[in-house]
Order: structure tokens, then sequence, then C-alpha cells
């Protein structure tokens, strides 16, 4: 404990970087995703393709990744960029199939009925569809974020500084506590965001939460959340 | 005024060639009258009312409100001035009842102030209690949402209302009250009406006009309803509105003392008042 005592500086400047270099990424990945998933929602020729390529993104070995991606965008190995990069690549596998699947598990009678009301596409999209797609896109986001915050700790192999020093470090001079103490903080470091978002959704999709004491409502309501 | 040319709707159907939705009908709809659609599943009712508000586009043929071909109208523009009530209401799961209500005239640029305050006076119209403007569509039973549905249908003030199985999911007490409400509204409304359902006593307490129609998109009898239960045009009218087999002839007896109904497999199905020889009651 005291080695945690006596570096506790330390380990909140790096979970701050830490929760830098992972967040970037997931709001990356979901703007990559957004348009993605929806096409291939959209198109049912484009699914396969989409889903599968983004699927095999996820196999790539991180420690292929992030000497590959200095080569592909003519970036510094060394850099942060580098480490974000990689890890919008993760988060764009997760999400893109969250999105699509968001997408699919709206309520036909519902975006037949914004039709009916006179929505336009682009308004049907933005305020009828894509809220309702809200509750399966922010599991997704949940994982993505999560998965992110974990994965982020490999930035240290490439001299990126965030929790994962704790690790080589700790490694390097056998302090098992030091080690211990980065697993925790990326535990804590995933909860909190985890829980943010949680918190963010009751806030952006309050109906969510009204549907829990629905009286006898069958169809709709229920599938869309 | 709703008008149907020769309208015709079929689908390609993979091999098989085509499927026939819609068949050859011709149809007028009155001005602040309310014509029901009455058929089963597969008798394309539902393609036609669709047709009305391009949500379908027909084959060939067209369709003319107020002597205008719809084509000829945008879209998007048409569908905000005609008013749409489905089955499950399909209200926005996600927006306030209030909002629900208010959604056509916010879509054509009435203030959303100005369009709550027209959406709350609706909810009085539609005999909506005021403090559920500010719950979710689940949070309402089948038939307050069902209602819901109404009001926002005549948010926008059309003049043509599209009722496409209104009243089909929710159950029959509540259908009662809804069918009585919708004829309270119509006599001081007097919208023109396109009502779609499968369920005949509906159909007769509702329309104006009742057209019939059998599989595969053909108009088979129209008329008011005294004309049809008179006189069914052929043996699937009669079957299908239970004339055959005098399930809709009733003959009057004396039981335990009061003058009744009864059906032809004798069973009471009213009581007769005022009846020639019940002496004025």
């Amino acid at each position: 404990m005291s080695w945690v005592v006596d570096n506790a500086g330390l380990i909140g400047s790096l979970a701050l970087e830490h929760v830098r270099h992972s967040l970037l990424p997931v709001v990356w990945g979901l703007a990559l995703s957004l348009p993605l998933g929806w096409i291939a929602h959209r198109w049912r020729l484009a699914r396969g393709p989409i889903v599968l390529l983004t699927g095999v993104l996820y196999t790539l070995p991180s420690l292929a990744l992030l000497p590959l991606l200095p080569v592909l965008f003519g970036i510094s190995a060394l850099s942060e960029l580098n480490l974000m990069l990689a890890l919008t690549i993760y988060a764009v596998a997760i999400l893109v199939r969250a999105v699509a699947d968001g997408f699919d598990a709206v309520d036909p009678d519902v975006r037949r009925a914004a039709v009916a009301m006179g929505f336009g596409g682009a308004r049907r999209l933005w305020t009828v569809e894509l809220p309702l797609a809200g509750p399966v896109i922010l599991a997704g986001l949940r994982v993505a974020a999560v998965s992110t915050v974990s994965l982020a700790t490999v930035g240290i192999l490439i001299g990126v500084t965030n929790l994962g020093y704790l690790f080589t470090n700790g490694f390097q001079r056998r302090i098992v506590e030091e080690i211990l103490a980065g697993v925790v903080a990326v535990a804590v470091v995933a909860l909190v965001v985890d829980l943010l978002l949680v918190l963010a959704g009751r806030l952006l999709l309050p109906w969510t939460r009204a549907s829990g004491a629905a009286p006898a409502r069958a169809a709709s309501a229920g599938t869309a959340a | 005024m709703i008008e149907f040319r020769s309208v015709r709707k079929t689908y390609a159907d993979g091999r098989r060639g085509e499927t026939i939705a819609v068949d050859g009908v011709d149809l007028v709809v009155p001005s602040h009258r309310t014509v029901v659609l009455l058929g089963s599943s597969g008798s394309g009712k539902t393609t036609l009312l669709r047709m009305v508000n391009r949500m379908v586009e027909p084959t060939s043929g067209a369709v003319l409100i107020d002597d205008e071909d719809v084509r000829e109208k945008d879209p998007v523009a048409l569908r905000r001035g005609i008013g749409y009530v489905m089955q499950q209401a399909g209200l926005l799961p996600h927006v306030r009842v209030i909002d629900n209500i208010a959604t056509v005239p916010v879509l054509r640029g009435t203030p959303r102030r100005e369009a709550r305050e027209r959406a709350r006076a609706l909810m009085d119209t539609v005999g909506l209690d005021a403090r559920l403007a500010d719950r979710y569509p689940a949070q309402l039973s089948g038939g307050q949402q069902q209602r819901v549905g109404v009001a926002r249908a005549l948010a926008a003030d059309p003049l043509i209302l599209l009722m496409d199985e209104p009243f089909g999911a929710v159950d029959p007490i509540v259908r009662r009250e809804l069918q009585q409400e919708l004829l309270r509204l119509q006599r001081t409304l007097g919208k023109t009406i396109l009502f779609v359902t499968h369920d005949v006593d509906e159909a007769f307490l509702l329309g104006d006009e009742v057209v019939i129609l059998a599989q595969g998109g053909r108009v088979v009898q129209r008329g008011t309803p005294d004309e049809i239960v008179a006189a069914p045009a052929d043996d699937f009218v009669a079957d299908f509105i239970g004339a055959a087999g005098g399930r809709r002839e009733l003959r009057v007896e004396r039981r335990s003392g009061a003058l009744v109904a009864v059906d032809a497999a004798g069973r009471v199905q009213g009581v007769v008042r005022g009846a020639p020889g019940e002496g004025g009651a």
C-alpha cells in the first residue's frame, strides 16, 4: 500500500492521460461507425461485407497494428496518434455492428408512422430513428469504451505513457504492488467511464426508463427499448 | 373528396409472376363523409388507404384529392396535410404525449409553444386527461394511446383522415368507447374519413358508406350499411357480413314476460322496445 500512497500523484496523472488516450478513439470510432452502421442497416447487400470487414479488424493483433499504421498513414510509430488510431479501429469493429443492430431494432410501425406524419428522410433519421436506435448503440458504446480503456495500456510498448506504464515499470523493477495498482486503476477508470455512459443514457434517452412501468403494451414500445 | 380511378396495384412475386393487391378499383369518398373499406387480410384495403398519402404508388390508375392527382404533389407536404391513425397508434415512443400530438404542426413550422397549446386543447377534445401530457406513450393504456393517435391526426386540422384499423388492438369495451367517441367527433368536425377495418360491426357502425373488398383487391359491393344488410350482392358478401345461415336474421318472441329478439340459433340477442303490441313502452 505504501507504494500507492507514495505515488498517488503519478497514478493520478497517468490515469488522466489514460482517459484521454481511450476516450478520443471511442468518440472517433462512434463518428465513423454511425454512417457505416447506417449503411449496413439500410442496404442489405452492404451489410455482409461491412460487418465482415469490421469483424476482421477486431482480430488484428495490436502488436501488428501498431507498427503497420505508421506505414499506412505516414505518422510516427512512437506517437499518441498511432495508439489512438489503432484504438479507433478496434472501437469501430465493435460499434458498426451495434449501430446497424440499433437501426434494425427500430419498430417498423413507428418508422411507417413517421413517414405518414410527413417526416422527410433526413429528419426522420435524426429525430426518430437515431434516438430509437440509441439504447442498442449505447450498449455497444459501453462495451467499446470499457474494452478501449483496457486496450489503451499497450501504448507503453510504443512509448506512449498512460496507466500501462505501471505494468512495464513494475515488471522491470519487480514491484508487484505497482502492477496491481495499474490493474486496479484501469478497472476504476473503466468503471467510471461506464457509469458516466449509463448516466448520459438516462439523460439522453429518458423514455427508456419510462417504458419499465408500462401497463399492458405488447409490441412497439417494448422492442425499441 | 378522394377519388380512386381504375386503381391497380401489383407486386412482382419472383418466378410466379405477380400478386394482385388492388384490382381496378373505382371509388369516391365524398367530402365530410366516412367511407369504410371492409375486408379480410389480403383484400388490399390498407394498400388502397396508403395510396391516398402516397405511401404506396398505384401500378396504374390515379388517386385524386379534390380533383388533383396526388402524384403531382410532394409526398412529404401531402402527408403533412392528411391525418393518419394506425393500429397500435404508431406513436413515437421517445416523445412525450404532448409532443406526439404536436408532431405535424411542428413539422409544418408552427412554433413549438403554439403547437403544444393546441395539442393541450386537442387532448381535451379526444377525452384525454391533461395530466397525461408529459407521459411517454409506453406509460399509457392501449385505449389512451389510441386517443393520442387520433388527437395527433387532428392536430394540423386536416380535411382528410386516414384510419387504418385504428381500434383493432384494444379490448372490445375500449373499442366501443373509441368508436362512439369517433362518431361524436365526426358529428362536429365533419372530416372526410377513409376507414379500414375487418370488423363488420365496426364498419356498419361508423360508415356512411361501406365498401366490401374481396381477396385480390376487388370491390364486391358498396352501399350504405342498410343497403348491404338488406341485399347482399352475392354469397360472399352474405357470408362475410354474417347474413348467411340466418345469423343476422332475428325473430321476436315472448320469453319470461318480455319481448326479445332471438337469432337463428335460438339465443336471445336483445330486448325489443316500442314494438307493435308492446303497448308503447
